[in-house]
């Protein structure tokens, strides 16, 4: 124990703080004084891209307000250091490059090649359709099945999706919100038709359908029983898939859709909240399920912000397990995040440098201890990746994994003067946030006012505006422009025989289907629907099992709960 | 400034199942800041509503925003219903992600100007004002 209630501080004792802070006053009036004079500095203000100021140079006095402990061990609370103790010397993050286009088998291709390459879990991005809940013959899915993404209607796809991959050896991670819980039922119906052990899958569904609301804007149902299928996935995960996460509780779309680094990290919060509770309701204890919890952020270019926003998130997560909701288990207090580099950062103009932007934020990415890491193609400004710029941004990781040594060491930059000061600094900027929501009512509630769409519509306009001005450079865009650059770049095909390919088997299941079946398994989903304490996952696996498209899903359930209509705020 | 003449008035819309909304706020933001009516449609709406919107309000302009690749579903149809309507002096101004080779294709088809990523605000702005100018009153 110690003689006094105070932490110690991370900062020198108050004897050598005072010599410290006297020799800093005589530098600032001296060597920098006096070199000014001669040379002025670039600027005459210095922040980060989310606005925080930056000073001339930090020194342990910039400690002095950090308690020690706050800072702490790699794999002990709260976790800043890092989530494990022994971080990427155990095991290398896991290389997780996305993949989506055009019908199951052309995923799947895809799939295979990138497994060929050394990748070593799976992502899956799908098409607006599915993303939305329709199936593709729908009229609003003309045009787009299988365009941003794969088409998937029933389970017939979701086994083309996967065959010749072994489950229960590979994690896999869908990109899916609003229809999160017809994925995951395929998911297990397929792997109880080949035999797994439920408990044997890794993977992850990201299901967080509050920032959706808020930043990436796909939806089907109203936000209520939006959570409510969340809080589903979320319980029966914590019963019968011990290793799958069933929420990935995501920054990145309110980052890529204007929103500040701070705000990022901090919504992410103030959304984990909102599940928790919701969650508690059922009465569960958060033991029990917290430890599967999941989240995914960007990596942008400002590089010790963005190591700093991930160890500041880090630490605000186990403090609130902990001190918020009672968490026991240290497995409840630690942030482990999927990452992807910013895919707004990335330029038509001069696009082979997005190799250099990605290769940056990937690097931060690791400085700051993420799980799993996406890696951008350098022609996603144009279109959804080639296999060749997957390639590269494969081999980008690889290179930081495997000739840079930076992944030796564990939270190598940790006691930075700077980046301590800075990671002190957006714990309490997040903490500030959360206080707010909690005041005026609460993450739902706010989210339901576009209080905050608005605060990202903001900052978006902010950047546009630094942008056009110049007062944020971005190279071949607003600075080192080469106005003869002609573009000689070979783009990702669209097959436009996709939709054709896809509705004809989503027909044939149809056709082959026994429809009484499953007119009364959707009566009996709708019975379960309007049973707020029964969970919706069983009778959902019940359905795709017996051939229920997901629009089938949907659509019923559109007419118990209704739709959503956004009121826009711009 | 031009005081004596009716503001620009332009119906801003994302069609489609498309949710990538930070530029089409931008543009609605700094046309609004330009001075302009701007009447901004939401998300996942069909052309056909699109079209209504854009007639109800007497608009100069429809500024349609896609980032998903179904340009080239959604922009003909919307020509196509302007003209059923007999609302073809409503013109059509696109933006997103849209790669260059289609960009003569949507001129073909009457779209009057494609905005890409990273168009500064200004030259938004100025575009509208061209496109209206050679329009000439209605």
């Amino acid at each position: 124990m110690n003689d006094s209630n105070i932490p110690p501080s991370a900062g020198p004792d108050p004897r050598a703080r005072a010599r410290l802070a006297e020799q800093v006053q005589a530098w600032e009036n001296n060597e920098v004084a006096n070199f000014v004079k001669k040379a002025p500095e670039r600027k005459s203000h210095f922040e980060t891209i989310g606005g925080f100021p930056m000073k001339r140079t930090y020194t342990a006095l910039d400690l002095a307000d950090t308690p020690l402990e706050d800072i702490g061990l790699p794999g002990q609370y709260p976790f800043t250091r890092g989530p494990y103790p022994t971080m990427y010397r155990g095991r290398i993050w896991t290389m997780r490059q996305i993949a989506g286009f055009g019908t199951a088998e052309d995923t799947n291709k895809r799939f295979k090649y990138l497994i060929a390459q050394g990748q070593t879990g799976l992502s899956t991005d799908f098409d607006m359709p599915t993303l939305m809940g329709y199936d593709s013959d729908h009229p609003m899915s003309e045009g787009e099945v299988g365009r941003e993404g794969v088409a998937i209607d029933t389970l017939a796809d979701m086994e083309h999706l996967f065959d010749g991959i072994d489950l229960e050896k590979i994690s896999v991670s869908m990109t899916i919100n609003p229809s999160a819980w017809i994925l995951l039922a395929m998911y297990v119906a397929l792997a109880q038709k080949r035999g797994y052990d439920l408990n044997k899958l890794s993977g992850t569904i990201q299901a967080d359908i509050l920032k959706e609301y808020q930043a990436q804007k796909e939806w089907a149902f109203p936000v209520a029983p939006s959570v409510r299928i969340v809080r589903d996935c979320i319980s029966f995960c914590a019963r019968n898939m011990k290793r799958y996460n069933p929420i990935n509780i995501s920054g990145y779309h309110i980052s890529e859709a204007g929103g500040s680094p701070l705000d990022e990290v901090a919504f992410t919060m103030c959304n984990l909240i909102a599940y928790v509770e919701e969650v508690l309701k059922t009465g569960m204890h958060v033991d029990d399920f917290a430890p599967r919890l999941a989240f995914f952020y960007v990596c942008q270019a400002d590089f010790f912000e963005e190591v700093a926003k991930f160890r500041s998130v880090r630490r605000a997560y186990a403090k609130i397990m902990r001190e918020r909701f009672g968490a026991k288990n240290p497995e409840s207090m630690r942030l482990r995040f999927h990452c992807q580099t910013a895919a707004a950062s990335l330029t038509k103009p001069q696009y082979p440098i997005n190799v250099v932007r990605t290769g940056f934020q990937a690097l931060a990415a690791v400085m700051g201890g993420a799980q799993s890491l996406h890696t951008n193609g350098m022609d996603e400004a144009f279109a959804i990746p080639t296999e060749e710029a997957m390639k590269i941004a494969l081999r980008t990781q690889q290179i930081i994994a495997d000739e840079t040594n930076v992944a030796d060491v564990v939270d190598p930059l940790g006691g930075s003067y700077f980046l301590e000061s800075l990671t002190t600094q957006y714990e309490r900027a997040i903490f500030e946030v959360v206080d707010e929501v909690d005041r005026d009512g609460g993450t739902i509630k706010l989210t339901q006012e576009g209080w905050f769409q608005r605060r990202i519509a903001d900052f978006a306009y902010e950047t546009a505006l630094k942008k056009a001005s110049g007062e944020k450079p971005v190279i071949g865009v607003n600075k080192y422009v080469d106005p003869e650059e002609k573009f000689d770049i070979e783009l990702h095909p669209y097959d436009a025989s996709t939709a054709e390919r896809q509705i004809g088997r989503l027909n044939q299941v149809r056709r082959a289907r026994d429809n009484a079946k499953v007119n009364a398994l959707l009566d009996r989903l709708v019975e379960v629907a309007k049973r707020e304490d029964e969970n919706i996952m069983p009778v959902t696996i019940e359905l795709v099992a017996a051939g229920a498209t997901m629009g089938d899903i949907i659509e019923k359930l559109k007419e118990l709960w209704g739709t959503y209509r956004e009121n826009p705020v711009f | 400034m031009e005081p004596s003449t009716a503001p620009i008035r332009v119906v801003i819309a994302k069609v489609g199942l498309d949710g990538h909304d930070r530029g089409v706020k931008i543009v609605a933001r700094t046309l609004r800041d330009a001075g302009m009516d701007v009447i901004y449609t939401g998300l996942h709406r069909t052309p056909e509503e699109v079209v209504e919107a854009a007639i109800q309000e007497d608009v100069d302009v429809i500024g349609v925003s896609i980032l998903s690749g179904a340009h080239m579903t959604v922009f003909p149809r919307i020509v196509k219903l302007l003209r059923e309507r007999e609302a073809g002096d409503i013109l059509v101004v696109g933006g997103g992600v849209i790669p260059d080779e289609d960009l003569p294709k949507l001129r073909e088809i009457g779209v009057k100007e494609v905005l890409l990523q990273d168009t500064p605000p200004a030259e938004i702005v100025a575009s509208i004002k061209r496109v209206v100018a050679e329009r000439g009153p209605r």
